[in-house]
């Protein structure tokens, strides 16, 4: 979209929202349904009062009140459906339609967890492949499934840590490094399961310092969690020796793995030295992501660590022939065949020295369906295919964008680039004016203010499902933006105009945390 | 940037003022971390505290951010106006956005004059 001409001629300023949609609050009439029951043919009893809630304020509309509501609401929102979104570590691909029709066949969104095993093989099949699909990828041993999202993964993964010390009665190791570079996360994870965080900082390649990497590696090193290709959208040129000091120091490597869209088909983590990762299979596979869905963390791990995995795990608990994946049902003389004739039977299985349960049930099961289907679609030169062009588009930017903006550690990327969103000489620009800005230009920002490291950030990461028309008028609008910044800054600070609505209070946000639309009448004295 | 001469500067833009024994965050600090919505006291008065240690939370609109101790000593006040007011440490780092003071029992070898600090801010941008 090119908004340049329609601004040009001056969009009028006007700090008032420009669509307003009422809240269903102002919208409620009294009395008005949306659905209208038949009369009752047994006699109506009244709820108790004590369960009444005389001031609760109820809306009060009918179907089509609510169904416009919303669905207007749903229009101010931008989506990867509705154009680029180039949100760096977020891995904002599109997700392909075939996997909702999946998730969506009766089969798999019908069954209950509870049932017994034989009448879900479909579903457990479909987790047995998809474990084994994600060892194969990241090259480990054995994994789960149940995590809920990527931090959720590092949870379980830096327990499984803990465990696997606490086993060897190894009680001293309280120590797990984070780069300078890492998502907020990482430190945050360590230090709920108690280990006390050390920051490891970067060398100027932005990779691992490795000096001060030694320094810390000593017999309380629980181990280190790591991102690769790192936040700064590099693969760490030092990754093998990095894993060497930690183990000879006797820790264990945790490999971040929301980076993976860089790596499909092409390194595996364990083959680089790690011994625990998980994967965000709303990131790499292509499911719901944000508020759009549920995520999901699978945990992979190396042999010494698969008995501590959290249960259950789904298993091969009855041999059959091992080229059968996808039983027949309904077949009473099935069960009258000799064992060798039998398809296997899958069911759950708790890994021996289990730190327990980390979700119930199985995890997001709708979510591994679409994230299985993704695989399926794909296959091995397809998502190798994935990303080899996820790594291309992005350095395709990072080599138009250059010039124009500082890009700190400036070498071939991955995925992704980190650029900073300032001038000298245009001192009063911010990253942030300059993310808030590209969305009067019909973009989603890139992530800003993140890594730490990098002054005004802005991460950048276009993802495979790009073309290159796209990726040019992105390039453009930043070029457009960085002469705008130097010329008339203050079509950057009074950014964004062309959105439903302006710029939000950043700071109210944060400190005034009232989501009520009513408040009780004590409030103030609460 | 505001630098003070009269205080002592840490690597990771804390302030001490060796006279008061207060501590605070420095105007760099508070640049980098720009709009701050939330300041929390991590010690309360009486306490004892080692070089290093954690001493307050701060959060901006964009990080969030430690703060550690300068020097070791006992705690002798905190400010707790910061809780509702947070915003002073952009506005007035050295002054009203003070963290916490601290009668001094040792200071940290490694605190930088005015001077010194200035200089390796200015390495860092
Ligand atoms: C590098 C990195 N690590 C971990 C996470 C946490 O993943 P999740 O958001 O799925 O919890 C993210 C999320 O953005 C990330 O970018």
């Amino acid at each position: 979209m090119d908004t340049s001409t329609k601004l040009s001629t001056g969009l009028q300023l006007d700090s008032a929202p420009k669509i307003v949609e009422p809240t269903v609050y102002e919208l409620s009439a009294p009395g008005r349904v949306g659905v209208g029951f038949p009369d009752p043919d047994v006699p109506l009893a009244d709820l108790p009062d004590s369960l009444l809630r005389a001031e609760l304020p109820l809306p009060e509309l009918s179907e089509a009140d609510v169904i416009r509501h919303f669905v207007k609401l749903s229009t101010f929102n931008y989506s990867v459906d509705s154009g680029f979104y180039p949100l760096g570590s977020c891995t904002m691909k599109y997700n392909p339609k075939v996997n909702e029709d999946m998730a969506r066949l009766p089969g798999f969104a019908n069954v209950h967890p509870l049932q017994p095993i034989e009448t879900t093989q479909g579903a457990l099949v479909l987790m047995y492949q998809l474990q084994e699909w994600l060892k194969e990828i990241s090259g480990f041993d054995a994994l789960t499934l149940q995590p809920a999202a990527g931090a959720h993964g590092e949870f379980t993964g830096t327990l499984i840590m803990r465990a696997y010390h606490e086993d060897r009665k190894d009680t001293k190791r309280v120590k797990m490094l984070v780069p300078d570079s890492s998502h907020g996360t990482n430190p945050a994870t360590s230090a709920m399961v108690g280990l006390k965080v050390v920051q490891i900082p970067s060398d100027e390649r932005g990779n691992v310092d490795l000096d001060a990497l030694r320094a810390e590696a000593d017999d309380t090193l629980a181990g280190m969690m790591l991102t690769n290709p790192n936040t700064l959208g590099l693969f760490d040129e030092n990754v093998e020796e990095i894993c060497q000091i930690v183990h000879d120091a006797g820790g264990l490597m945790y490999g971040d793995g929301a980076n993976m869209n860089a790596m499909l088909g092409i390194t595996k983590m364990a083959d680089l030295g790690f011994d625990v990762m998980h994967y965000n299979l709303h990131k790499t596979f292509s499911t719901p992501h944000g508020g759009g869905g549920p995520g999901s963390g699978p945990v992979g791990v190396v042999a010494k660590l698969a008995d501590f995995l959290p249960a259950p795990i789904v298993a091969v608990v009855d041999e059959g022939h091992e080229e059968t994946f996808y039983v027949e049902t309904g077949d009473e003389d099935d069960h009258h065949h000799h064992e060798d004739e039998l398809p296997p039977l899958y069911g759950l299985v708790d890994p021996s020295k289990t730190i327990g349960r980390v979700k119930a049930f199985h995890g997001h099961f709708g979510i591994l369906v679409r994230a299985f289907t993704y695989i399926a679609m794909h296959g091995a030169d397809g998502l190798k295919d994935v990303s080899e062009y996820a790594v291309l588009n992005a350095n395709y930017i990072l080599a138009k964008l250059r010039d124009t903006y500082h890009v700190p550690y400036d070498r071939i990327c991955m995925h992704e680039f980190v650029a900073e969103g300032r001038w000298k000489d245009a001192p009063d620009v911010h990253a942030l004016d300059i993310a808030k800005r590209l969305m009067d230009y019909g973009f989603h920002p890139p992530t800003n203010y993140f890594p730490l490291i990098v002054h005004e950030a802005l991460m950048i990461e276009p993802t495979e499902t790009e073309n290159k028309n796209t990726l040019d008028s992105f390039i453009d609008a930043m070029l457009k933006i960085a002469k705008e910044a130097h010329e008339e800054p203050e079509l950057l600070h009074e950014a964004p105009q062309n959105t439903p609505f302006g710029r939000l209070d950043e700071v109210k946000a944060a400190k005034d945390l009232i989501l009520c639309c009513w408040l009780p009448e004590d409030y103030d004295n609460q | 940037m505001n630098i003070p001469t009269t205080l002592k500067y840490t690597k990771s833009d804390e302030w001490l003022d060796p006279k008061t024994g207060k501590m605070g965050l420095t105007d760099y600090a508070q640049d980098q971390l720009s709009d701050i919505v939330f300041a929390e006291a991590l010690v309360d008065v009486d306490d004892d505290i080692e070089i290093g240690d954690g001493i307050s939370e701060v959060e901006s609109v964009k990080a969030s951010a430690e703060v550690y101790a300068s020097a070791s000593g006992t705690i002798t006040a905190v400010n707790e106006d910061l809780g509702d007011t947070p915003e002073v440490i952009n506005s007035d780092p050295y002054g009203a956005g003070w963290l916490v003071q601290v009668e001094i029992s040792e200071e940290s070898d490694e605190l930088m004059d005015a001077a010194a600090y200035e200089k390796y801010c200015e390495n860092r941008d």
